[in-house]
């Protein structure tokens, strides 16, 4: 049934995504440009790389439905890890360390959604309620995150077809993890109560590529309201991806889109890989009721041995542990996703679980002759009844730990024989990714009791209504009209200045080149000098683009004036006047007398410099090509 | 009939009912904004009468407009009833007794997720399903007293507690915990502190600031340290066992009489004012930070004396009270006012005629003072000894709370006013002390360089 094997990256073609039955959806994060957080008045958007002091929590898991732990509950409660939070107080106050109650929801973070929930075309919610959603990793400091959901059922197009918006939420942000080693994950907090929005697609992605189109579109179509952040972090996503038999397994914080493609086939891999393992263990015989394993202590067996990790575990007085898996003989180095083996999805628990950070944290017998002596292994076997198509995993520790990771290293071999097991994921530089914790159930979200439900009266959707954009693939077809450079195409229709270069061509009939390049490259390179780029207001922008309409100053001016607002936070526009022809003979003439003071022999030379004279007081206000003119007669027309 | 269209009203219910939709029924909203899928949820009795809510399928909960429903489609109703899972509470013969009483507070509870209510936790089987670790300190039993808010506790539960705790020492127990919402949890602690002396066991109260629905809360390590107190300390006084810092390492003992919450919201509220805690309390071990305690005896002699007069009033004074407030007291055959006054203890001269009038009619006056910190202290200014001329008796160092309580207790034992004032100012639990130690007055100014060096080292 699962024949097929995998190629390359580069050789998948569209026919293999499909007979492996790829199906992938996106869960994209994207932090709203507020001044305040979402329910504290703290400001947004301040990183802090100091912090003045540490609080320590611990997160225990709540009873489920059925009164049992579920499993994200129980495994971190098996971690027993210590969450130190880093404070500032510049940047969290009571509220966030969760010693004080939520205030009201922010309504420049709740206007700002609506109108990205109407962009998507989504039925719009009538009465917002708050919601809990459980997380126990500690990354939220109240073991929840407040969420709420504002529209559902949008749709969006891509290629021939709509891509179905599932629901679209308003969260406040997580913690950045600093640190995870051993029994203490540390949190720096300033980034944490930041408003998100998180929009979910259909899983109705068909290939790698597919993927990150869609979120190519996604992020384009937020960042064209241009109220929302930009920059590192400020946009996230999620991937959700199954194969057929497989399991919907979400790969966690994707830091960038194009990212997505090697991901996405990575997971696409390793389920598939998954269940032709499970194939190959049912062939041997072995499902989950004659599954078969056990643990012995052989700490006294090896404590001689020369390998160097082991051998420092016991000069620390700590204990080895060594994992018998009947019949598992070559099966942690089976290939999972690109180099990368069986063994990997145990190492990865007993890590996350058992809090075994180190690594190698384990070694096993499929890998004989990479770590410990052939003799040890031999002995060792022995030792705990191994036999010969038996898989033995040794793995060293705390013996409180050892108990937790022998038990996981059991858990994860057993579950080989079912399939794949449901989990988050984490993505990794190279394109794989690697165990981050078990799934949570569905009972992680509840009301939050702490806050009213609110209403979303009709006259505020009506007065939103005006600030929607329009669609940025119906700018480009525009743009394209225009013959705009390709490279501002895209950039552009995202932009926040889309609405001003409507109004320059449409208003100021400026030349749209110009205008593009204005709007996209002159803040660039505006920026490399170090000036700052957020004084460029639309309002002071549209000024200079009159300006230059009614030929108050000339093309040059337009950056040379955009670089006095940038380093100023305004433009002397009083002082513009168009210059008159006698103003410009005047200029000249006053140049040619300075020049002549110098005696330059060459002529052809001190015209030159007289040009270069004149347009040191013309500068910005006229063309230089019609001082050249003056200067030079019409040649260069 | 009204529990299947729970909480809703008006147009809401219209709506429900001209569809036939209950709670907690499947159903398809058709409305003008769109299809919605989910299960009708209750509707809290609070919120308006024009939107239905549902729970989502992903677990969210929207509310849709009722009059913009063109249509509902009603699936299946299923109700769900939630229960905490018991597991027998385990004993061991070599394990100390402990009891809980419980008055109203949730120390342990767990959650219903579709409506967030919160379902508390009580027998010992349910105690230990959600707290298993109990069961490494002692050998639990409880008994539930009440169930009130904490705003609502007041003499009847005071005594009926009191008399509760005296059962229990005469039955042997070795350690009692008594379960308590936070907000007047130091007025209990105080009457409890009168009104049970020479208990030779401790008596520990506790709650949580936040409640155990949440991963953070702080209640299950709150149970965990006063059940420990209870159950291996030799602190044999009426406690408040609640966080020391915000972070989740250890709880502080206070002296019943000297414990008071002082923040509206955060983990730590509880301070000792005027002196130092008793102790702190880890899940490992109890470390003292004062000698002067009561010990735990192996008798089981307690006295209980639940004397109690309701007619009792305090008044926190301010610039410009006028007489009438103390007036409308006396008029109201009120027999004890404490006044938290000003500084060392002041009020302005226009009350001084109504203090007349309280004095003549046999009203018992006492002062304390609304800084909290620090003595009554009536010789220093004139009009101190005016007052004291007026009858008012300066109360030294008891917190106003615990003057309220004691002179209630003091009242209700005699008309006598001589006799009401020797117990007044004869300490019982440390509600008066000699001295305040000079540790006993600490509040940390944040933004000072050395401050702030001391919790850049130090978990809050
Ligand atoms: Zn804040």
């Amino acid at each position: 049934m699962y024949d097929f094997l995998f190629k390359p990256f580069e050789e998948m073609t569209s026919e293999d995504y499909q007979k492996v039955g790829f199906k992938s959806g996106l869960e994209v994060h994207q932090q709203l440009l507020t001044d305040k957080k979402l329910f504290c008045r703290c400001p947004a958007g301040k990183y802090m790389h100091q912090y003045e002091a540490e609080i320590l929590r611990h997160m225990r898991p709540t009873l489920s439905e059925l009164g049992e732990y579920d499993g994200t509950a129980l495994m971190e409660f098996k971690t027993k890890k210590n969450i130190i939070y880093q404070i500032h107080r510049d940047t969290v106050c009571t509220y966030e360390m969760d010693d004080t109650p939520p205030f009201e929801i922010n309504d420049e973070a709740l206007d700002i959604s609506l109108l990205i929930g109407m962009l998507y075309r989504c039925a719009m919610i009538d009465e917002i309620h708050i919601a809990r959603k459980q997380y126990l990793d500690g990354s939220i400091p109240t073991g929840f995150q407040r969420t709420t959901i504002f529209a559902v059922d949008g749709q969006i197009p891509y290629k021939d077809r709509i891509i179905d918006i599932v629901q679209v939420s308003l969260e406040e942000d997580s913690c950045r993890e600093v640190s995870d080693i051993g029994h203490k994950r540390v949190y720096n907090t300033d980034r944490l109560g930041m408003p998100l929005i998180e929009t979910v697609t259909a899983p109705q992605m068909k290939t790698p590529v597919e993927v990150m189109e869609v979120g190519e579109i996604l992020s384009a179509m937020v960042r064209s309201t241009g109220m929302v952040r930009t920059g590192p972090g400020a946009g996230r996503e999620d991937v959700n991806v199954s194969v057929e038999g497989g399991t919907r397994i979400e790969i966690k914080g994707v830091p960038s889109l194009n990212r997505i493609p090697r991901l996405t086939y990575n997971e696409a891999m390793r389920q598939w890989n998954l269940l032709r393992l499970r194939e190959e263990l049912h062939r041997r015989g072995i499902n989950k009721d004659t599954f078969e394993a056990k643990t012995v202590n052989i700490t006294k067996q090896i404590r001689k041995t020369s390998y160097t990790p082991i051998n420092n575990a016991i000069q620390e007085n700590k204990s080895v542990y060594c994992v018998t898996l009947r019949g598992f003989k070559d099966l942690l180095r089976w290939q999972t996703q690109t180099d990368t083996f069986f063994a990997r999805e145990i190492s990865d628990r007993v890590r996350v679980i058992a809090c075994l950070t180190t690594l190698p944290n384990i070694i096993h017998s499929d890998s004989m002759g990479e770590n410990i002596a052939a003799s040890e292994w031999q002995i060792i076997k022995k030792h705990v009844g191994a036999k010969e198509d038996d898989t033995v995993v040794i793995v060293w520790g705390d013996i409180g730990d050892l108990e937790t990771a022998s038990k996981e290293i059991i858990i994860r071999a057993k579950e080989s024989t079912i399939g794949v097991p449901s989990e988050t994921r984490q993505a990794l530089k190279d394109g794989t990714n690697g165990f981050e914790r078990i799934l949570p159930g569905a009972d992680r979200m509840y009301p939050d009791t702490d806050l009213p439900p609110k209403r979303i009266s009709e006259e505020r959707i009506i007065n939103l209504k005006q600030y929607i954009p329009e669609y940025f693939w119906e700018r480009e077809k525009w743009y394209n009209e225009l013959g705009l450079p390709e490279d501002i195409i895209r950039p552009l229709s995202i932009s926040k200045y889309a609405m001003l270069f409507k109004k320059a061509v449409k208003e100021f009939k400026i030349d749209p080149v110009l205008a593009g390049v204005a709007l996209i490259q002159y803040p660039k390179r505006l920026k490399r000098k170090h000036l700052d780029i957020n004084k460029l207001s639309e309002e002071n922008l549209s000024e200079v683009f009159k300006a230059h309409s009614e030929g108050l100053i000339s093309r040059e001016g337009i950056l040379m004036y955009m670089g006095e607002i940038a380093r100023t936070g305004s433009w002397d526009k009083e002082n513009i006047s168009p210059v008159s022809k006698t103003k410009l003979a005047d200029s000249i003439k006053e140049a040619e007398y300075e020049v002549s003071i110098l005696k330059v022999r060459n002529h052809e030379m001190e015209k030159r410099i007289v040009l270069s004279e004149a347009m040191k007081k013309l500068r910005g206000k006229i063309d230089g090509v019609k001082v050249y003119s003056k200067i030079f007669g019409n040649k260069k027309d | 009939m009204s529990d299947l269209y729970k909480g809703y009203r008006g147009e809401a219910l219209e709506v429900l009912k001209k569809f036939e939709a209950l709670v907690w029924c499947n159903v398809k909203i058709t409305s003008n904004e769109g299809v919605f899928r989910g299960t009708i949820l209750p509707r809290s009795e609070t919120a308006d009468d024009l939107h239905i809510v549902i729970k989502l399928i992903s677990g969210y909960n929207v509310g849709i407009a009722a009059k913009k429903i063109t249509n509902i489609d009603v699936g299946e109703r299923k109700e769900a009833h939630y229960k905490i899972p018991e597991k027998a509470f385990p004993y061991d013969p070599k394990k100390p007794n402990v009891k809980l009483l419980g008055t109203g507070g949730t120390i342990a509870s767990r959650l219903d997720y579709r409506t967030g209510a919160v379902i508390p936790a009580f027998t010992p089987g349910e105690l230990y399903g959600s707290v298993p670790e109990l069961a490494d300190i002692c050998n639990l039993d409880t008994s539930k007293l009440y169930g009130v808010f904490s705003e609502n506790m007041g003499p009847e539960q005071w005594i009926g507690t009191a008399k509760a705790i005296g059962e229990e020492i005469e039955k042997g127990i070795h350690g009692i915990v008594i379960g308590h919402g936070t907000d007047t949890m130091h007025h209990t602690a105080a009457a409890l502190s009168f009104m049970v002396q020479d208990s030779p066991v401790p008596i520990v109260m506790v709650g949580s600031q936040r409640s155990s629905d949440r991963p953070s809360s702080d209640a299950a390590l709150n149970l965990m340290h006063s059940v420990k107190t209870a159950a291996e300390s030799d602190i044999a006084e009426v406690m408040v066992c609640m966080f020391g810092p915000t972070s989740d390492e250890y709880g502080l003992l206070h002296m019943g009489t000297r414990v008071r919450k002082m923040h509206s919201s955060y983990r730590s509220t509880f301070r000792t004012i005027g002196d130092v805690p008793i102790a702190t309390v880890s899940r490992e071990k109890i470390t003292l930070m004062r000698k002067g305690y009561k010990k735990r005896r192996y008798d089981r002699n307690v006295t209980i004396n639940t004397a109690f007069e309701e007619k009792v009033s305090i008044v926190y004074y301010y610039p410009n009270m006028k007489p009438d407030i103390i007036d409308s007291l006396i008029d109201n055959d009120y027999r004890g006012i404490v006044i938290a006054g000003t500084g060392l203890g002041h009020v302005n001269k226009p009350l001084y005629p109504a203090l007349k009038r309280a004095k003549e009619k046999g009203i018992a006056v006492y002062m304390t003072v609304q800084t909290l910190w620090g003595y009554v202290q009536m010789y220093v200014y004139d009009t101190g000894r005016d007052m004291m001329e007026l009858g008012v008796v300066p109360s030294a160092n008891m917190l106003p709370e615990v003057a309220y309580i004691k002179l209630c207790w003091a009242l209700g034992q005699t008309d006598n006013l001589d006799e009401v004032k020797r117990i007044m100012l004869t300490p019982i639990a440390n509600e008066i002390t000699e001295r305040e130690p000079s540790n006993g007055y600490l509040i940390l100014q944040g933004g000072l360089p050395e401050v702030e060096e001391f919790i850049s080292k130090y978990r809050k």
